[in-house]
C-alpha cells in the first residue's frame, strides 16, 4: 500500500519556502497577485497501517512544535483540498533514480521503527494562486523545478506505487564499425555521445579490421573514456605547432614542456631541499609539510554540468575535488576546500537570455548552495574562494572546486599488486552520470539538456563522509596498497588507470546496484558518486570487509589485478570486453594542433574626458564592482572553522567582515604550524596578453599567501585552464601563450607547479530568435592556486588596521598600467598598458616582505590588486574601523622612472597613482617604534611611507600638491563600506 | 581521581568529534570516539564512561530534520542506558547537532506523553545555515559545564538552530527552574536581556532563537546541550580578531571542558 504524508508549516509558523519563492517569482517579472503556499513531504510504500503512519509523521517525518501534516493513502481526494482555495496544485519530484538522500535516510529511519516500508520518495507540494496556465508554466520551469533532475506533476500525485526498474536480460552488443567511412565514424561519434575525433575513430575502426571483429559497446565506450579529452588531456598534453610573439615552438607534450618543465627544473635546483614529494602523477600534488605530514592539493572544474544544474553541479563539483587527495597516495584527510566562481552578471534581464540559458543569479545561487551543503556535511572547512563575473560566463558559468589534504609522509605512495583484489567501497552504481567524461569534454548547446541530462547527478555528501573515514581508518591499519576515485568516465577509468602496469580482470555482475536493469556497460562507465576503488591484497580482506561493514559502509570486490597487460570484463561469464591497456593507454594517435597567438597592440591610454573623473566617485563605483564586492552571503554560508584548526578566517577585521587575502589553517591541532590557502585570477587582462594575464595571476596567488605570512620559498601553486574551442589555432594559442608564461615566472620564482587540470570547449552554441547561429566563448580564464605554509601561525597578520598613529607604507612599483583595469571598466577607458610582472623583482620583494612580516615588524598587510592603492587603502581602513591619510606627493618616488611622471597630466598621474593595477605591491601598517626593522628587512626593494593611520573614521587622499586643501578622496568609512557590501548583500 | 573518561559518539554524518575529543584530551580527561553502531551492539560501553558527548556535525545528513533520526535511534535502542548514565551523576554534552538531537530524543527536556517534545530546534529565521561569532551570557550557575563562566564569545555554524518551546508556558516553567543558562547577548552587556521571550534583533541573536536562548539544560544541570561550538575556541589563534590583541589563551571555550573534569575532582 502507498502512503502520502504531507507537511505544511503549522499555524503562526512562517512559511519560508513559500515567501523565498514569491520573491524570485518577483525577479522574474510574474504578476504582484501571484501567492505560493509551499509543503514537502513523502510517499511510503508497505503493508503499514494508520496508526504507523501517523507515528512515523509525528516521531520521524515531522516537528510536532512547527509542523502540521496531512496523512492519506495515495491519491485519496483529502490530499488535493486546498489549504486557502489556491487554484494550481503543482508536485515536484526528483526523476526516478536520480540520487534522493532524504528519501534513503527515511527508509532506513522507518526500519529502525520496525516497520514494513519497501520504498519512499521524497517530494515539494506548491499551491498556487493569482497567475494563469502559462505563468503557472514558467514559474515551474524557472523557479519550481529544474527538468534536468526533476519532474513537475500538475494535480495531484497519481502514483500508485513506486518500485521502478526492470531485470535485465543480458545481451552481448558489438558496433559494427569495420565498414564504416569517415562521415559515418563522425556520426557514431556524436550521436553515440563519444565525441571523438575522426582520427581516433579511424585507429579504433583500423585496430578492429587487423582483429577481424567489431568492438563490444563495453569496448568502444572504455576507449573513449580513456581517449576524452576530460581524462587524457589529450590536447594540451599533446603536439602542439606554436606561433606567437615569443617566436615558433614546437611542442611533443605542451604541458610537459612548459608547467611540468618547470617544477622539474626546480626540483633539479633545490637538489637536497627538494620540498616536492610527488607532482602530476597521482590524483593530487604531494609537497612535505613537516617531520610526520605532507600536504596534498588538487583543484578541479565541474563547469559543464554545473551550467545544467548548478546545484548538483557544483555538489558533486566538490564531492568530486574532495575524493581526489582522498585517492591520493594511500589516502589524503581533506582539511579545507577552496572554490572560485565565475558567472555572468546577476542583473542579466530575463529577455535577453538565450535558450537553453539558465539565468545567471539562479545559477549562482544553486551553485554556492551545492558547495554549502556538500562541504558543511563533510565537515571540511570551506576557507578561500573568489567570484569573477563577466557576460561571456553566460552559457558556461565556471565552477572550480579544490581540497587541501594532510599525508603521512609514510602514507604517500600506492602501488597494486598483481593478485589484489579489485574493491569499489561506497555507493552504489545508478544510471546517474553516463557519459560525464565525453559530455565535459563537448560543447554545450541549447539541447544539451536534452541530450545530456543523464551527465548531471546529485551527491550524497554523507556516503562520501562515512566513506572517508573508512579510508582513514584502513589506510592506518595497512590493509590496501592502491586507492584511487571513480571519478569521470566511473569503473572504466579507474579500474584502468589503476591496473594500466598490470592487467585487470572485472566481473560486471558482481556491482552493487541501486535499482535493477542497467546493461552490462551502463554499469561500467557510470559516474555515479561517492565511489571509490582500492586494491586489497588477499590476506587483508577480510579485515577490511569488516571494518567496511562495522561502518556501515558497503565494500565489494569486482575484479582483481591479474598480471596480463590487458583489461578483460565479464558479466556472468561472457567476456563483453578485452582490450589490451597498451592499445587503451597509448593507442591514442597523435594530432598536431596549430596554435597562433598575436597580443593585442599596446595603445596609450585615451585620457580625453579623463579631466572631469571625480576619484570619490570612481572609488564608490570599483567597491560596488561585483568582483571587487564584498562575497559575505557566500563566505558565510560555509562552515569554514569545522576540525578546529581555524587562524586566519575568510573575514577579517575589527566587525569581522573585512577581505582577507588568504586563509589560514593549523591541520595538526597539537602544532603551530599552519597551511596558507590563496588564490589569483583576473580575465580582463586576458582580453590584451594571456601571458601577462598568467603571470598577473600567480603573482597575485603570492601576493595573497605572502601578505598574510606564509615563506615564499614553500609555496606550490596549481594551474587550472578554463578555455574555449582549442581547436581554433588562435584560441589554443592563447593557452600556449599562457602556459609559456607560467613556465617562466615559476622558474624565475622558483614556486614550483604541483598539480593542474583544465576544461576546453567551454563554447555555448545556439540559434537566436532571427535564426542566425550564435555562440559565446568565455574569456581565457586560468585560475592560480596557492598552498603556502608558515612555520608558527602567531606571526601572521591581517589586512584590517590596528592603531591609529601608525605609518603606511607602499611596497612595489607602481606603473602606468591600466589595460584590463577596474578604472577602465568603470570609467569605460579605452588602451594603455596591461599589468606586467618583473621577476627577480618580484622574487625579492616577496622573501623582503617575508622577513619584514616574520620579524613581526608588520601591524597589517594587504596585497594591492583589482582597483590598486585606492581600493586596498579603503579596505584596510573600514575593516579596521580606523581612518587611513594618503599623501600622493609621497607614492610620486614610487612611480617607476621619472620620466612618465614629467611627461602625465597631474590627473593621469593621481588615477595611475590611486587606480593602477602594477603587480607585486602591498600596503603596509608599521608602528613607528618598527619602522627600522621594517626597512631593514625590505633593504632595496622599493617602499616609501605614504601616510598614515587616523582616529577620524575617513579614507583622505591629499592632493599631489600637498598645499592644496581639496583632497582628491575624501570620504567616510561608512560611505565607502556600504558601496562595497551593498552589491551583493542577497 | 584518575582522568575522567569522555565517550565520543559518532555517527554517519558527525564531522566535529576529533576537535571535540581533543579539547576534552586539552581539558585533562581521556576521550574515546565510538560509533553509534558499536554502542548500539554493547551500550554496557557507556558504564566504563563519566562524560557523554555528542559532537557536531550532521548526523545521517539531517535529511527529515536536523538530528531527527539518530535522536530516534537514541530514543529506540538506548533510552535506558542514557538515563541510567544521568542518574549515575555523569554529564552528557551535546554541542550544535549535539543539541540538537538531545532536544529531539527527550534526553535533555521530557517528552510529553501526547502533546510531544516540550522544544524544538527549527530552521534559522533568515532560512540559511550561516557561521559566524556570537557573545553569549551564562544565565545561570544550574549547569556544571559552565560553573563561573559569565560571558562567553563562541561561534554558531547551523542552519537549523532557532529555538521554540512548545508553549508560553514551558518557556515560563524553564526561565523559573533556570534552565535556559545561555543566551546570545550582545557584546558586554550581560544584563540587557528583554523580558519573558523578547528576541533580540540579528545578528546578536543569530537564528531568532526564543527568549535568545542558545543553550538548555536539564533539571539536573548535568546535560547540556548549546548551538554555539566551545570546541572552535579554545586556543588564542581561534578567535576572529586574535590578530588586533583581542581574546585570550586559552580561549573562553576551554573552560566547559575543564569544568567537566573538574566536576569528577
Amino acid at each position: 500500500m502507498l502512503w502520502e504524508v504531507d507537511i505544511y508549516p503549522a499555524a503562526g509558523q512562517l512559511d519560508r519556502a513559500g515567501l523565498r519563492i514569491a520573491n524570485e517569482a518577483a525577479e522574474l517579472a510574474l504578476p504582484k497577485t501571484l501567492r505560493v503556499s509551499a509543503a514537502h513531504g513523502f510517499l511510503i510504500e508497505g503493508a503499514l497501517d494508520k496508526t504507523q503512519v501517523q507515528r512515523l509523521a509525528d516521531e520521524l517525518l515531522s516537528d510536532r512544535i512547527v509542523e502540521r501534516t496531512v496523512i492519506a493513502p495515495a491519491r485519496d481526494p483529502c490530499l488535493a483540498i486546498a489549504p486557502d482555495c489556491q487554484e494550481h496544485l503543482v508536485h515536484v519530484l526528483p526523476k526516478p533514480g536520480v540520487m534522493d538522500p532524504v528519501a534513503q535516510s527515511t527508509l532506513a529511519a522507518i526500519a529502525d521503527f520496525e516497520f514494513p516500508a519497501s520504498a519512499v520518495r521524497t517530494f515539494r507540494k506548491y499551491w498556487v494562486t493569482g497567475i494563469n496556465a502559462d505563468q503557472l508554466q514558467t514559474l515551474c520551469s524557472k523557479i519550481l523545478a529544474n527538468d534536468a533532475i526533476e519532474q513537475v506533476i500538475v494535480g495531484p500525485l497519481p502514483f500508485d506505487q513506486l518500485e521502478f526498474g526492470s531485470d535485465y536480460d543480458f545481451q552481448l552488443v558489438h558496433v559494427p564499425l569495420r565498414e564504416l567511412n569517415d562521415t559515418q565514424l563522425m556520426q557514431l561519434s556524436r550521436e553515440g555521445q563519444l565525441y571523438l575525433q575522426l582520427a581516433e575513430m579511424q585507429t579504433i575502426r583500423d585496430y578492429y579490421r587487423e582483429l577481424g571483429r567489431d568492438p563490444t559497446d563495453a569496448e568502444l565506450e572504455t576507449l573513449a573514456q580513456t581517449w576524452s579529452e576530460h581524462c587524457s588531456h589529450k590536447t594540451l598534453g599533446g603536439r602542439v605547432a606554436y606561433r606567437g610573439p615569443d617566436g615558433e615552438r614546437r611542442f611533443e607534450s605542451m604541458l610537459k614542456e612548459t608547467i611540468f618543465a618547470a617544477t622539474v627544473q626546480i626540483r633539479e635546483q633545490l637538489g637536497e631541499d627538494d620540498w616536492c614529494v610527488s607532482v602530476f602523477k597521482d590524483n593530487a600534488g604531494v609537497v612535505r609539510f613537516d617531520d610526520e605530514n605532507n600536504i596534498v592539493f588538487k583543484v578541479e572544474t565541474h563547469n559543464h554540468p554545473s551550467a545544467l544544474e548548478p546545484y548538483g553541479g557544483a555538489n558533486t563539483g566538490l564531492g568530486g575535488v574532495i575524493r581526489d587527495p582522498l585517492g591520493t597516495g594511500l589516502g589524503a584527510k581533506p582539511i579545507c576546500n577552496t572554490d572560485v566562481f565565475c558567472f555572468a552578471p546577476p542583473d542579466t534581464p530575463n529577455d535577453s537570455l538565450p535558450p537553453g540559458v539558465l539565468h545567471p543569479r539562479r545559477v549562482m545561487k544553486g551553485v554556492v548552495s551545492g558547495v554549502r551543503d556538500y562541504g558543511n556535511r563533510m565537515g571540511i572547512p570551506t576557507v578561500n574562494g573568489a567570484v569573477y563575473f563577466d557576460p561571456r560566463y553566460l552559457g558556461n558559468p565556471l565552477v572550480y572546486c579544490g581540497n587541501v589534504g594532510l599525508l603521512p609522509c609514510d602514507k604517500s605512495h600506492k602501488e597494486p599488486l598483481a593478485g589484489d583484489h579489485i574493491v569499489a567501497l561506497g555507493g552504489r552504481t545508478g544510471r546517474d552520470g553516463i557519459h560525464g567524461a565525453t559530455f565535459s569534454s563537448a560543447e554545450l548547446t541549447s539541447e544539451s539538456e536534452t541530450l545530456s541530462g543523464g551527465a548531471v547527478q546529485i551527491g550524497n555528501a554523507i556516503t562520501e563522509k562515512m566513506v572517508l573515514d573508512v579510508v582513514l581508518a584502513a589506510r592506518d591499519r595497512n590493509l590496501f596498497n592502491a586507492i584511487t576515485d571513480c571519478g569521470a568516465g566511473g569503473f572504466s577509468s579507474a579500474v584502468g588507470e589503476m591496473g594500466e602496469t598490470i592487467g585487470a580482470e572485472v566481473w560486471l555482475d558482481r556491482i552493487p546496484l541501486k535499482y535493477a536493469g542497467l546493461s552490462y556497460t551502463e554499469m561500467w562507465i557510470s559516474e555515479a558518486q561517492e565511489r571509490m576503488i582500492l586494491a586489497v591484497p588477499d590476506a587483508k580482506w577480510q579485515e577490511f570487509e569488516a571494518l567496511a561493514s562495522s561502518e556501515g559502509v558497503e565494500a565489494t570486490i569486482i575484479g582483481q589485478f591479474v598480471p596480463t597487460g590487458r583489461l578483460k570484463l565479464q558479466f556472468n561469464g561472457n567476456q563483453v570486453a578485452d582490450l589490451p591497456m597498451e592499445f587503451l593507454h597509448d593507442g591514442r594517435p597523435p594530432v598536431v594542433r596549430e596554435a597562433v597567438y598575436q597580443p593585442v597592440a599596446s595603445t596609450p591610454v585615451d585620457w580625453s574626458g579623463a579631466t572631469k573623473l571625480d576619484c570619490n566617485q570612481l572609488l564608490l563605483k570599483i567597491l560596488g564592482s561585483l568582483n571587487v564586492a564584498s562575497k559575505e552571503w557566500i563566505i558565510r554560508q560555509y562552515d569554514h572553522e569545522v576540525q578546529g584548526g581555524s587562524v586566519i578566517k575568510p573575514l577579517v577585521g575589527v566587525s569581522n567582515d573585512g577581505p582577507g587575502d588568504a586563509a589560514v589553517v593549523r591541520p595538526v591541532l597539537s602544532s603551530r604550524r599552519g597551511a596558507v590557502i590563496s588564490c589569483g585570477m583576473n580575465p580582463r587582462y586576458g582580453d590584451f596578453d594571456t601571458y601577462h594575464m598568467a603571470t598577473s595571476a600567480i603573482d597575485e596567488a603570492m601576493r595573497n599567501c605572502v601578505a598574510v605570512g606564509a615563506d615564499p620559498s614553500r609555496i606550490a601553486i596549481l594551474d587550472n585552464f578554463c578555455w574555449g574551442d582549442c581547436e581554433r589555432p588562435e584560441t589554443l594559442g592563447s593557452l600556449v601563450r599562457a602556459a609559456i608564461a607560467c613556465y617562466d615566472l615559476a622558474v624565475e620564482l622558483g614556486t614550483p607547479f604541483i598539480s593542474g587540470k583544465d576544461s576546453l570547449n567551454n563554447e555555448f552554441r545556439y540559434v537566436d530568435s532571427a535564426g542566425v547561429k550564435q555562440s559565446i566563448a568565455i574569456p581565457p580564464s586560468l585560475l592560480i592556486s596557492a598552498l603556502g605554509q608558515v612555520d608558527d601561525v602567531r606571526k601572521c597578520v591581517t589586512m584590517d588596521l590596528k592603531r591609529s598613529g601608525n605609518l603606511l607604507y607602499l611596497v612595489g612599483e607602481t606603473k602606468e598600467e591600466l589595460a584590463g583595469s577596474h578604472l577602465a571598466l568603470v570609467a569605460n577607458l579605452q588602451g594603455g598598458a596591461v599589468p606586467t610582472v618583473n621577476a627577480a623583482r618580484a622574487k625579492e620583494t616577496f622573501a623582503a616582505m617575508h622577513a619584514a612580516i616574520s620579524a613581526g615588524s608588520v601591524a597589517a598587510c594587504h596585497d594591492l590588486s583589482e582597483g590598486g592603492l585606492a581600493v586596498a587603502a579603503a579596505e584596510m581602513a573600514f575593516a579596521g574601523g580606523l581612518g587611513a591619510k594618503i599623501f600622493l606627493a609621497q607614492v610620486l618616488g614610487l612611480l617607476e622612472g621619472d620620466e612618465s611622471a614629467e611627461k602625465s597630466s597631474a590627473t593621469q598621474l593621481t588615477l595611475t597613482m590611486l587606480f593602477s593595477e602594477s603587480n607585486t605591491r602591498f600596503l603596509c601598517e608599521v608602528a613607528p617604534e618598527q619602522m627600522g626593522h621594517f626597512e631593514t628587512a625590505l633593504g632595496n626593494v622599493p617602499h616609501a611611507v605614504i601616510g598614515e593611520v587616523i582616529d577620524e573614521t575617513k579614507l583622505q587622499v591629499v592632493d599631489l600638491h600637498p598645499d592644496n586643501p581639496d583632497h582628491v578622496i575624501d570620504l567616510d568609512l561608512a560611505t565607502l563600506k556600504e558601496a562595497w557590501q551593498k552589491p551583493l548583500r542577497w | 581521581m584518575p582522568k575522567p573518561s569522555v565517550l565520543v559518539l559518532r555517527a554517519p554524518g558527525t564531522n566535529c568529534d576529533q576537535e571535540s575529543a581533543y579539547a576534552f584530551e586539552l581539558a585533562g580527561a581521556t576521550a574515546e570516539r565510538v560509533h553509534i553502531q558499536q554502542l548500539l551492539d554493547d551500550p554496557t560501553l557507556l558504564v566504563k564512561h563519566q562524560i557523554l558527548c555528542l559532537p557536531g556535525g550532521f548526523s545521517y545528513g539531517d535529511d527529515i530534520a536536523s538530528g531527527r533520526i539518530l535522536a530516534n535511534q537514541l530514543a529506540h535502542h538506548l533510552s535506558d542506558s542514557l538515563h541510567q548514565f544521568r542518574s549515575a551523576g555523569k554529564l552528557i554534552l551535546g554541542i550544535c547537532n549535539g543539541f540538537q538531537i538531545l532536544i529531539k530524543s527527550g534526553l535533555l527536556l521530557a517528552d510529553d506523553p501526547k502533546a510531544g517534545p516540550a522544544a524544538t530546534l527549527d530552521w534559522n529565521a533568515n532560512g540559511r545555515f550561516e557561521d559566524r561569532w556570537v557573545h553569549l551570557q551564562a544565565a545561570s550557575n544550574r549547569s556544571v559545564f559552565l560553573n563561573g563562566i559569565e560571558q562567553m564569545y563562541l561561534p554558531v555554524a547551523h542552519g537549523e538552530g532557532r529555538f521554540v518551546p512548545r508553549s508560553k508556558e514551558i518557556l515560563d516553567q524553564l526561565e523559573t527552574s533556570g534552565q535556559l543558562v545561555l543566551r546570545y547577548c550582545g557584546n558586554g552587556q550581560s544584563a540587557n536581556q528583554p523580558s519573558g521571550d523578547g528576541v533580540l534583533e540579528y545578528p546578536i541573536n543569530p537564528n531568532g532563537s526564543l527568549a535568545n536562548v542558545a543553550g538548555v539544560c536539564d533539571e539536573t544541570g548535568r546535560v547540556l546541550g548549546l548551538m554555539p561550538h566551545p570546541e572552535r575556541h579554545i586556543d588564542l589563534t581561534h578567535h576572529p580578531r586574535w590578530t588586533r590583541g583581542e581574546g585570550r589563551d586559552p580561549g573562553d571555550g576551554l573552560r566547559m571542558f575543564q569544568n567537566a573534569v573538574e566536576f569528577f575532582k
